[in-house]
């Protein structure tokens, strides 16, 4: 169980958060543009990498805001927490 | 019995204070200050239990939480009884009653010992090549398999006992009192860091408090005395929490720790009344000292496993700390000094120690040379090949082992002894360490696994660290300590210690008899029966992974774990295999390190507090008239209202009869409320409803259907506009929180440039819906001032008003079809309001309807239940409601989807009315729909998802999802049940009152 830094809170525990999925998959401005295989890769297709992993999370518990984590799925280890809208980082 | 096993002068016993117990129903005596195991042992009980699958006689083994053997029920048949509990680790009190488990009919004569004479056809993997066929015999296998296994008995009364959970914050945890861990928590306390100090057992100290005194000197004082007044001066210091009794279940990541706190096991029945009896710490630390120590190692040989069989270190513990012999004529064996030291400490007390057999060639150290010059007999260079005695040793045969330790040489020699205490090494207690997911590394001159790489703030010092005598334990904590705390000096730095280095070492996992290994029995896993020959088989029968291997001989998957034998099966595989310990790895240590009660897991949360209820404002009126409740998400709701002893069918025809006929009303309060307001309120429901919002009229309300962005219909409810930017979203009870928290996350992830704020309002409002031909009438009789004529307030509109001066919006919408109302008035004037219009509509014959009743309604009208009649993969295409899908908006949630090749499928399960042939029948919810019944295998049409008896259409009406149903309108299907098949007619899901002119009426 891990302690997340919430951007607006600060420390808490990880039972007060909920996992988003994978982060910085933007919804298309035009769907009824894109063909059955583009909408499909936007819906269904994520990563779940195994090591650094871009994921969205959010404090559900707590001030309700959803935020962006760098996480190494591995160990566990948090790398980095930004706010929603921030560029992710470059490596 | 009658011999006095009791050695005088041990500080730690109180013998003024004598405590009477049963054990197997026969009465005993100990003293306070002893555990069930010291008290049995002073007895001259030694056979305390069977194994598990040869049902052999077992004895006491250690004297801690890694005890195999003795296992026993605690206070059976009472409601406090406890199965699995370790003898070792059961202080004894006035009045406790303790009994072998395993074992029928008694322990001294046991029937599943047959076992132990067939054992050889019970080899490795027995259970699994056995019992696998023929699958007819399974019952019988499993009788056999239930009435021999069996290890304790669950409690079948309820538990008496408080459990309590607490949250601990800390900069420090340490977890083990023993000096590691006492000098870690006084020097991390007084360099202020606020420092919790855990130990297992209920003194500090671990085996330095009773450590010899003549090679064991701290500051030119014995160890045991010095460490003495530190634990004294422990008590003065001000931010250290000191919890004993208290065992570390689990180390997660992040330093978060569970750990059990045992406060009144070790109380009298009277003491233990209205007292938490175990909590259960969480605890979050900075940073963690596991000073966890070691545990000695039994060596692996012939039938190692007969009762007065121990530990020598617990001879020793037993000797020292509790002042019990644990035979008249002792022998050790060993293959290193720690052997010597308890040979010593026997020795010293006036304990015959009649020999010590050590596979060493030699060794030099002082203590050695000390139990030589008492004359105590030492054969070197030789191994134990068998030992006798079934409910107890009686003597052990040795011989001189070859210089390669594989084979022995020359003749047996006996020797007498009922006691023989085992030294096999120490095995650092890394447990929690690979539970935070600390990674090992093998040491290949000591033969053991120490901490290598750590996976969070933390660090392993001591014996659990590799670390065995004192002088190295200290001075490489007093580094250690600086690093770690980043302090510049403990109190410990320059102190002056003397301690016996060990100068010989010799290792032989598995120890060889003159009997060929198919002859033997050298148990590696004492509670399992599992025995090196089994290992060796599993190995030839190709298993080769350490994790296959110790499924495949269920070597360590005990209640103990494994703790005593674990490294020698690492030791035989690599052996056996030709590999290196190091490569081969071991096994994963997993949570719990000793088992947790069910109560300290679940704590405060039991009873009425396991799964917290909601509860609406009505809900007491609702109890009065005996409603009968069923749970939707976490509220409580009435399902129906019994009167007169009436079956759920029949209230629910006669309040679903009343609804239509005259008047019902509905406590609607736990549908979810969400208040959206900003000046994108309609653009925002635009968005995340399949329909237009955007010339809703102020005071208009609108039935939505919400989707997932793969097009299948998420939730559904009714909006109202309150004003220009200000809108009530209604959704279901069960869905309330998660389209909440949906919004939130368009609202703020996709769509941040929208000006819209999200309020839950549910539990604000209490909600009571009136419909029936005669709600009007009602109404007007509670509102009087408020218009209720079709042109001021028709059907799907808002009105605020006030009864008795209190706010209250009122709704006209239905979910029956009925000409129907919604109050909803702040919940604290719920019941009141209930209240009311139960009184107004009195002469009405008004009715209360729980939630089956609206269902049955709805169903009436074809109107779906979102979760019912769908199950996530539904469109509103596949529902028939193509009617509230917009083909003019650009975009909505899940619109995209609707137009994939699949979700455009004509045979698609889609939404249709069933009539049975017969009116009579009901159908059966779940049952599976057919068109021909003379295919092999029969294709699966689809399934009913709503079926009731229509009172105001007296017959038999369904809902079902049907592959291609949509174009069958008349066509016959079967729905085949286990004693008949029922023929149905596909129809219009309305089947009440199409044209909705009652709404109106
Ligand atoms: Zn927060």
């Amino acid at each position: 169980m891990f302690v997340i830094n919430c951007p607006y809170c600060g420390e808490r525990d990880q039972q007060e958060f909920k996992a988003g999925g994978e982060a910085h998959i933007e919804r298309p401005k035009q769907p009824t543009e894109l063909s059955d295989d583009e909408w499909a890769e936007y819906l269904f297709m994520r990563k779940n990498i195994k090591g650094v992993q871009f994921e969205r999370w959010n404090h559900a518990h707590g001030c309700r805001k959803w935020f962006n984590m760098v996480r190494d799925t591995s160990n566990d280890e948090i790398k980095l927490v930004y706010k929603m809208g921030e560029k992710p980082p470059l490596e | 019995m009658s011999a006095n096993l009791r050695v005088k002068s041990s500080e730690y016993i109180d013998e003024t204070h004598r405590v009477s117990f049963k054990f197997n129903g026969k009465t005993y005596y100990g003293f306070k200050g002893d555990t069930l195991a010291s008290a049995l042992l002073a007895n001259d009980v030694h056979l305390v239990g069977r194994s598990f699958k040869y049902h052999r006689p077992r004895g006491i083994m250690t004297a801690g939480s890694e005890e195999p053997n003795a296992i026993v029920q605690v206070n059976d048949k009472t409601n406090r009884t406890e199965p699995n509990v370790r003898a070792t680790e059961v202080e004894i009190y006035e009045g406790l009653e303790a009994s072998s488990q395993n074992c029928w009919p008694n322990v001294n004569f046991d029937i599943g010992g047959i076992n132990n004479l067939i054992s050889p056809f019970l080899p490795a993997g027995f259970y699994y090549k056995t019992f696998m066929w023929p699958a007819s015999f399974w019952e019988k296998y499993e009788f056999f398999i239930r009435h021999s296994a069996g290890l304790g008995k669950s409690p079948s009364e309820k538990d008496p006992d408080i459990y309590d959970h607490r949250n601990i914050h800390c900069d420090v945890l340490v977890v083990g009192a023993g000096i590691s861990g006492i000098l870690a928590a006084k020097n991390a306390a007084k360099n202020n860091f606020k420092t919790l100090l855990i130990d297992e057992k209920n003194e500090l100290g671990g085996a330095t408090i009773y450590q010899n005194k003549e090679f064991n000197k701290i500051d030119n004082q014995s160890s045991s005395d010095w460490i003495k007044k530190e634990i004294n001066g422990l008590k003065n210091i001000s931010n250290l929490e000191i919890k004993t009794r208290t065992s570390v279940a689990a180390y997660h990541g992040y330093n978060y720790l569970l750990a059990r706190e045992n406060l009144t096991d070790h109380l009298e029945k009277k003491y233990k009344n209205n007292k938490v009896r175990q909590r259960l710490l969480k605890i979050r630390a900075k940073k963690v000292i596991l000073a966890t120590g070691a545990l000695e190692r039994p060596l692996i040989f012939n039938n190692n496993d007969r009762p007065g069989i121990m530990l020598s270190t617990a001879v020793k513990k037993y000797a020292d700390f509790f002042g019990v012999k644990c035979g008249e004529k002792n022998v050790f064996f060993t293959n290193n000094d720690s052997a010597y030291e308890s040979a010593l400490c026997l020795y010293n007390k006036g304990i015959k120690v009649d020999a010590i057999i050590d596979i060493r060639n030699n060794s030099n150290s002082k203590i050695v040379k000390a139990i030589e010059q008492v004359g105590i007999q030492i054969y070197w260079s030789h191994t134990v090949v068998d030992t006798n005695g079934y409910r107890r040793l009686n003597n052990i045969s040795i011989m001189k082992l070859s210089n390669d330790g594989m084979t022995v040489t020359g003749d047996r020699i006996n020797i007498s002894c009922d006691c023989l205490g085992v030294a096999g090494g120490w095995t650092p207690a890394v447990h929690l360490f690979t539970q935070s997911g600390g990674k090992l590394k093998f040491d290949e001159d000591n033969n053991v696994f120490l901490p290598n790489k750590y996976p969070s703030d933390q660090i392993s010092v001591g014996s659990c660290n590799g670390k065995f005598n004192l002088k190295e334990i200290i001075n490489e904590l007093s580094i250690k300590l600086k690093e770690f705390l980043k302090i510049s000096q403990t109190d410990f730095d320059n102190i002056a210690i003397e301690s016996e280095e060990e100068t010989s070492k010799r290792n032989i996992w598995l120890l060889p008899s003159d009997k060929a290994i198919g002859k033997t029995k050298p148990f590696v896993d004492y509670q399992n029966d599992a025995t090196a020959k089994d290992i060796k088989l599993a190995l030839r029968e190709g298993f080769r992974s350490i994790e296959h291997v110790k499924r495949y001989t269920t070597t360590g998957m005990g209640t103990d774990q494994g703790k005593l034998g674990n490294m020698h099966a690492l030791g035989i595989i690599a052996d056996t295999a030709g590999v290196k310990m190091g490569e081969l790895g071991t096994t994963t240590f997993r949570p719990p390190y000793t088992p947790l009660t069910f109560g300290t897991i679940v704590g405060r949360n039991v009873g009425e507090f396991f799964d917290i209820f909601r509860r609406t404002a009505m809900n007491d009126w609702h109890i009065e008239k005996k409603a009968k409740f069923e749970n939707v998400g976490q509220w409580k709701r009435s399902w129906y209202y019994p009167i007169n002893g009436e079956t759920m069918h029949q209230a629910v025809q006669r309040e679903s009869k009343a609804a239509r006929e005259s008047a019902g009303i509905l406590d609607a309060s736990t549908l979810g409320k969400i208040d959206i307001q900003g000046s994108d309120a309609s653009e925002f429901l635009n968005r995340v409803y399949t329909n237009a919002w955007s010339k809703l009229a102020i005071g208009k309300c609108r039935y939505g259907l919400m989707l997932n962005e793969d097009g299948m219909v998420y939730d559904d409810g009714v909006t109202t506009r309150l004003g220009e930017n200000h809108y009530l979203m209604t959704t279901t009870t069960g869905g309330a929180a998660n389209v909440l928290g949906k919004l939130e996350d368009y609202l703020q992830t996709e769509w941040p440039e929208l000006d819209v704020y999200l309020t839950s309002v549910t539990d604000h409002y209490a909600t009571a819906s009136v419909c029936g031909p005669n709600s009007k009438k009602i109404l007007k009789k509670i509102i009087p001032d408020l218009d209720l004529s079709d042109e001021n307030f028709p059907h799907m509109s808002f009105k605020e008003a006030k009864i008795n001066n209190i706010k209250c919006r009122v709704m006209r919408i239905s979910f029956t079809g009925e000409h129907s109302y919604e109050i909803n008035i702040q919940a604290s004037f719920g019941k009141a309001l209930w209240e009311k219009c139960i009184e107004a509509g009195k002469e009405y014959n008004i009715t209360p309807y729980g939630t089956e009743s609206m269902h049955l309604l709805r169903a009436e009208k074809g109107f779906i239940i979102v979760g019912q009649d769908t199950d996530g993969t539904m469109t509103p295409v596949d529902l028939q409601m193509d009617w509230i899908v917009s083909k003019k908006k650009y975009d909505f949630i899940g619109k995209r989807s609707l137009y994939r090749s699949d979700t455009m499928r004509e045979d698609r399960k889609q939404l249709v009315g069933l009539l049975t042939d017969d009116p009579n029948i009901i159908l059966e919810e779940g049952a599976q729909i057919v068109s021909e019944l003379n295919q092999n295998p029969i294709q699966m049409l689809g399934h009913i998802t709503s079926s009731y008896f229509s009172p105001n259409l007296n017959k038999s009406i369904a809902l079902a999802v049907v592959k291609g149903g949509k174009d069958m309108m008349g066509k016959k299907l079967f729905i085949p049940m286990e004693d008949k098949i029922i023929s149905v007619t596909v129809a219009n899901p309305v089947f009440f009152d199409e044209e909705n002119k009652r709404l109106n009426a």
